[in-house]
């Protein structure tokens, strides 16, 4: 047999490995390298104001949620009402990560949307993004006060998300901090 | 009782599938003829089923029957009838059922229309649609029934995503399942012949028709997601090279190539285990696309439930069609012959550049979807590919593509000489040299005048070609006489000529928003304004008005252009009280050659409000050109020359078909 003929079916087997491997990887149950560690020291300008910068030293202090996401995100909108209303009920503190993302987009999107951050990292260059490890948009990390990753949500925040897996990570920690 | 009824329906479906596919094959083998009539009313009578548990599931949202546990994670009362309806495939279970029920018809639909074929190839391509179909059923009834009931019932349904209350959202999935699922025909056909082991002429002529109807609908389907996305994402964005998106211009580009390869194999007889291999490929790029967008495969697609399970079951499906269909191919395809020779300048040479093109461009764009998934599985590291990449190896492909595709189809079959087109080529040069040349000076751009050159280049090549066809020029060339001529086209010219025009067109578009798009964002007081490309947007002032339900205020904001008055826009924002919710509305101003867009976010009268504005050149041109492309695709199904249209019962004429 020529192995012309067996070309297609050769290729073929191939991706059907990777796809296998692909889908023993869960990415919501794959833990990130980076829990329980320090947030890594970063320099990065803010999004609303260029001249700004933000870095590390500005998410401890309180429970943060530190929320990446970008207008080219169909997913981050999914979320986004229920950010909104997290902040405006003061529940916590939201840092925004905006990543990839164009600076005129990125303001368009919010100015449409709303804007529930409280400061928001221009990361275009995927520079922070990298550094913690994020495999896609949107994706939360909740911080302690000491600015130490505690948990880490893949994919949306929804109303169900927040009350029973992120409101418990962070009533967790703060009885932690009480006793 | 009717979520029951649709359940066994579903059911039903299952088991007369099976018996599909089995008598199919074991009647096509034996050539029983009662087996093989079997299988055709099996087709039907399991279309049938799935329609009606497709009809009872979308009752059950309309009427709101929260006691199906679909309808209440997914509807509400209070949703308009329209988006009750579309909320029928507007989540995973419903969308697989409308997927399901698109191939069952379109298994029907072979039973129905291919009554001139050969009963051993067409008892086959019914057998393989049926066992795909059983793959299908089975994965909706073992792990996403929509029928499942919830108890207690619920007062009231969660709703659907706001953001799926879209018309064109609506209206996307099923133009999307139509041509994915459309492309299964060619699939079916494909491996019967490879059963076979032979194909004729017939087979092309009898295939091209389905491939042509999945490519039109598909290319809408996109169209719609394109759109979409451009007035609720976008900001300027219309593709973003978002895996989801890519999932479905895989298909798009082997179906293109593939709807060109029937074309050779139609016309001479050549490629028929190229064309086989890519009727293979392309449905099965829309299986790879469903397995992507429900088993959360790719990261990046965090909008779709990730259920491994599923997953399992559609890779499962996926080896077991695909896998099956190339060993088939790797074992038989050695019996089909090869088709007759041409030469280098010949219109067969220029589609094999086609194909060529057209399978490299399938190839990057799954490459850079799917390195992510490579890296990942071979390191763990997590990384995602940009729009950077793909602009970079996608566009120069299509340029070539671009600059060939003017010219190929001026060329004759087997042999030809460029001195015979050599007049067509100047009339194309002295169009495309100028433009070029010009937007180079006056647009200070290298990449838009060479895009820009060659949308003329193509635009004046397939016009030429169209007028050579009417005959244009040659005597008697009066009005009446060219009407005449033009009714007597084939319908596959007239698809051939929109469908080119089209691409043209689409190419205009892109290299303009590539090229000349702009936006400003600035914090305006009454009587202040911003200039983005010549045209200056003035806020005229801001006005509160009570909505029903909201407050809403209104900047008006006056364009500009060189002192002339172009528009007024409203872009409004609404406050929410009981819901505590701000929304932003855009306000647009849409024109053929540009789009205006201001929006307007917070503010108050001492610091003034922040607004946006944009200018879009062109854009709706992209959308427009795709368009002419799937209209082109349906006028060719409407071809005299296909079995498709030559009838149930009248065998088609052996006319010659290469003569043109």
């Amino acid at each position: 047999m020529k192995l012309s003929r067996l070309l297609p079916v050769g290729l073929f087997g191939v991706l059907v490995i990777f796809l296998a491997i692909g889908l023993t990887r869960d990415p919501s149950v794959i833990p990130t390298e980076m829990i329980d560690r320090e947030m890594p020291t970063f320099e990065l300008s803010e999004l609303r104001d260029e001249a700004v910068t933000v870095s590390q030293d500005d998410l401890v202090g309180e429970v943060t949620l530190v929320n990446v996401f970008g207008s080219w995100c169909v997913a981050c909108l999914q979320e986004h009402p229920t950010l909104m209303e997290l902040s405006r009920d003061n529940t916590v503190r939201i840092v925004g990560i905006n990543w990839r993302d164009d600076r005129e987009d990125a303001l368009a999107w919010l100015m449409k949307h709303g804007d529930p951050y409280e400061a928001i990292v221009f990361d275009a260059e995927s520079e922070l993004v990298i550094k913690i490890g994020v495999t896609g948009a949107p994706e939360t990390f909740v911080l302690d006060p000491s600015g130490r990753i505690r948990y880490k949500q893949i994919g949306p925040i929804t109303p169900e998300v927040w009350t029973k897996t992120i409101r418990p990570v962070i009533d967790a920690m703060e009885s932690e901090s009480v006793s | 009782m009717l979520a029951e009824i649709g359940q066994i329906a579903l059911i039903l479906a299952l088991l007369i599938s099976a018996l599909q596919g089995w008598l199919g094959l074991q009647g096509a083998h034996q050539n029983d003829r009662r087996a093989m009539a079997f299988a055709d009313r099996a087709a039907i009578a399991q279309a049938m089923f799935c329609v009606l548990a497709f009809a009872l599931l979308a009752h059950a949202f309309m009427i709101s029957d929260f006691s199906v546990k679909l309808v209440a994670t997914n509807s509400h009362t209070s949703k308009p009838m329209i988006y009750k309806f579309s909320g029928t495939w507007g989540n995973h279970e419903g969308s697989m059922l409308l997927w399901v029920m698109v191939m069952a018809l379109f298994g029907a639909a072979m039973v129905w229309f291919g009554k001139t074929l050969p009963s051993g190839l067409r008892a086959r391509a019914i057998a393989i649609q049926g066992l795909t179909t059983t793959g299908f059923l089975a994965f909706l009834i073992f792990t996403s029934n929509p029928f499942e009931r919830l108890s207690p019932i619920p007062a009231n349904g969660v709703g659907l995503n706001p953001l799926l209350q879209d018309p064109g959202l609506a209206l996307h999935p099923p133009f999307l399942y139509l041509g994915y699922v459309g492309f299964s025909v060619a699939f079916s056909f494909a491996v019967a012949a490879l059963i076979e082991g032979r194909v004729d002429a017939m087979w092309a002529r009898w295939v091209r028709p389905w491939v042509l109807m999945a490519w039109s609908f598909l290319t809408i389907g996109i169209v719609l997601g394109s759109v979409w996305a451009y007035y609720e994402l976008g900001w300027g964005g219309w593709w973003f090279w978002d895996p989801i998106e890519n999932v479905s211009f895989m298909p798009w580009l082997a179906g293109t190539a593939l709807l060109h390869s029937t074309l050779v194999a139609q016309a001479r007889g050549s490629f028929i285990r190229w064309t086989l291999l890519l009727a293979i490929t392309t449905f099965s790029l829309s299986l790879v696309g469903t397995f992507i967008v429900r088993s959360g495969v790719l990261t990046s697609v965090h909008a779709f439930a990730v259920d491994p399970d599923r997953g399992i079951f559609i890779l499962g499906l996926l080896i077991l069609s695909t896998g099956g269909a190339l060993t088939l191919y790797a074992l038989r395809s050695n019996r089909i012959a090869h088709g007759a020779s041409f030469e280098f300048e010949s219109r067969e040479a220029g589609l094999v550049l086609n194909n060529i093109l057209l399978v490299v461009s399938t190839a990057t764009v799954f490459l850079g979807t799917f390195y992510p998934l490579v890296i990942d599985a071979m390191t763990g590291d997590k990384i995602t590919v940009g729009p950077p990449y793909f602009e970079r190896t996608f566009g120069p492909i299509m340029a070539v593509l671009i600059l060939f595709m003017a010219v190929a189809p001026l060329m004759k079959w087997r042999s030809d000489s460029w001195q015979r087109i050599r007049k067509t080529l100047l009339i194309m040069a002295v169009a495309a040299i100028p433009v070029t040349i010009a937007v180079m000076i006056f647009g200070k751009t290298v990449f838009g005048a060479l895009g820009m050159g060659l949308a003329v280049w193509l635009f004046f090549g397939t016009a030429a070609n169209y007028a050579r066809k009417l005959r244009v020029g040659e005597t008697k060339s009066t009005l009446g006489n060219l009407l005449k001529r033009f009714a007597l086209l084939p319908g596959a010219t007239h698809g051939f000529a929109l469908a080119h025009l089209g691409l043209a067109v689409c190419t205009v578009g892109v290299v303009a928003m590539g090229v000349w798009a702009d936006e400003e964002v600035d914090r305006l007081k009454i009587g202040e304004s911003i200039s983005v490309s010549g045209y200056e947007f003035r806020l005229e002032g801001v006005d509160r008005a009570q909505g029903p339900n909201f407050i809403a205020e209104t900047g008006r904001v006056v364009i500009e252009r060189n002192g002339n008055f172009v528009a007024t826009l409203n872009p409004e924002q609404r406050m929410y009280p009981v819901e505590r919710n701000n929304t932003t509305e855009g306000s647009m101003e849409i024109g053929a050659l540009r789009i205006l867009y201001a929006a307007k976010g917070e503010g108050n009268p001492e610091d003034g409000w922040v607004v946006s504005v944009y200018y879009h050149p062109l854009v709706i041109w992209i959308w427009i050109g795709a368009l002419m492309m799937a209209v082109g695709g349906l006028v060719s199904v409407a071809d005299r020359r296909h079995a498709f249209a030559a009838g149930r019962a009248k065998p088609p004429a052996a006319q010659p078909v290469a003569a043109e």
